[in-house]
């Protein structure tokens, strides 16, 4: 199982070790700024951070040791933009989208055969790839180029965003992304060309006649099984929803308990029939049901969806689970959730109980196990 | 040669360190900061080259005009000053 966790939150990014007496909190780094995201790399142990300075833009830093020390590395940049290129307009509010790096919203490794290559999504959802290990990044005009892109917007943040990036185990050239808003897309061959999917999805929130739109599907977040990847499943902004055949086409759930929105997913790495979820209420509101915590799975491909509570506060507890704040390690059993407010919870029976580490600590933007360990 | 100076905030992210350069403009001012300092460049400029939304420079106590293209111009004499813009913490 894995014994490092590590926490990317509004005021720096903290690790947590698992020692004799449990999980405790072991260091921190960049205290007193944003970690939007983290990617411990489990091909060769380092660890990437995006940290972002409320003034001084967004950076790349990667340690070798697990946090305890840093070296500053490249960072995505978007290429100038060219002469007498027309801007793209957000479709909602007629303002240009930026040609600038506005947050770091996913960092995800290559495949093992592919050492060196990093996937790094954005906002306002331009995606970068780096061959070198992060030395360099490069826009993948290929996608940024799309026209469809003309029909993506925001969802909570003022422009569209990459927040999920699947690498096939079996074929690394095989990515599957996801939008916030503008769909689900895969590429076949490391990012040369792009197709967008997404039979099934329906986003209710858009005009009549326009609920189909694979452009305006808003996945808040997607998660694929490692030993299945065919099995995708999806937190949508509408609801749950499954593929089976690699994000192609998708089957909705409304059987939620005791709901179906939410941000986070996170799939058993080898039962894809399981796979847990942090309800809300929609959507507006953002709160747990009746104030009670608690995490959602199915264990029998949505058929049924059980609430587990034990260890969460189940009074007045207002925790909002950001969409890169659930993660399971590879062993299946083991699951760590963090929240807006500061808590951090750790699972070791897949859902079933869990243990607040800490209440004590900033807002929690992301969660990642070292998966090599 | 103008003088150019960095809020402590920023020094305490990078080695940024106040020097003299040559330059006309702030453009040319800042590019010749960079050719010493090239890791400050994405710490005050966004991918565009345009002042980052939250940093403000001065030059002689007055904030620049021109954050796209940053042709205000410079004399010889003249501090340039950089900061970050208030705003949340």
């Amino acid at each position: 199982m894995s014994t490092t966790l590590h926490l990317g939150t509004r005021k720096g990014h903290f690790a947590i070790e698992k020692n004799g007496k449990g999980w405790k909190v072991a260091h921190s780094s960049f205290l007193g700024v944003q970690v939007p995201m983290l990617l411990p790399d489990a091909r060769d142990s380092k660890l990437h951070a995006a940290v972002e300075h409320g003034h001084f833009g967004t950076k790349i830093h990667t340690s070798s040791d697990s946090g305890a020390t840093w070296e500053e590395r490249a960072c995505p940049t978007y290429p100038p933009k060219p002469e007498g290129t027309p801007d793209i307009l957000c479709p909602m509010r007629q303002t240009p989208v930026p040609w600038n790096l506005e947050k770091i919203w996913s960092l995800e490794a290559g495949g093992a055969d592919e050492p060196g290559v990093l996937w790094c999504g954005t906002i306002p959802g331009g995606l970068f790839k780096s061959t070198d290990g992060g030395a360099s990044w490069n826009l993948v005009e290929s996608l940024w180029n799309r026209p469809e892109r003309a029909k993506w917007f925001g969802g909570g943040y003022d422009w569209p965003g990459i927040h999920s990036i699947c690498v096939d185990p079996r074929n690394s050239k095989r990515v599957v992304l996801a939008i916030s808003c503008g769909g689900v897309w895969e590429t076949l061959d490391g990012g040369e060309t792009w197709d967008r999917y997404g039979k099934g999805l329906v986003a209710d929130f858009m005009p009549p006649g326009q609920e189909e739109d694979w452009d305006s599907q808003d996945p808040h977040r997607i998660d694929a099984c490692v030993t299945d990847p065919n099995t995708v499943w999806m937190q949508h902004h509408c609801g749950i929803y499954r593929s089976k055949d690699g994000g192609h086409t998708w089957q909705r759930f409304d059987n939620g308990n005791p709901a179906v929105f939410g941000f986070a997913v996170a799939v058993h790495p080898q039962k894809p029939e399981t796979a847990w979820f942090v309800p809300g209420v929609k959507d507006e509101m953002r709160v747990p049901v009746d104030g009670a915590l608690c995490v959602m799975r199915t264990q029998d491909d949505g058929k049924t969806f059980e609430p587990l509570r034990k260890g969460l506060p189940q009074e007045h507890a207002y925790h909002l689970i950001y969409r890169h704040c659930l993660d399971v390690s590879p062993d299946g059993r083991t699951l760590a959730m963090g929240s807006t407010t500061g808590s951090v919870w750790i699972s070791e029976d897949s859902g079933d109980s869990w243990t607040r580490l800490s209440a004590e600590l900033p807002p929690v933007f992301c969660v990642r196990f070292e998966k090599g360990s | 040669m103008p003088l150019v100076e960095f809020t402590p905030n920023l020094a305490s992210q990078t080695s940024a360190q106040a020097c003299r350069v040559e330059g006309a403009t702030v453009g040319e001012s800042l590019q010749a900061v960079f050719a010493k300092q090239p890791g400050l460049r994405s710490y005050l400029l966004d991918d565009q080259g345009a002042v980052r939304h939250h940093v403000v420079v001065f030059v002689d106590g007055a904030a620049i005009k021109d954050r796209r293209t940053l042709s205000d111009s410079v004399q010889p004499d003249s501090e340039i000053f950089i900061m970050q813009a208030l705003s949340g913490g």
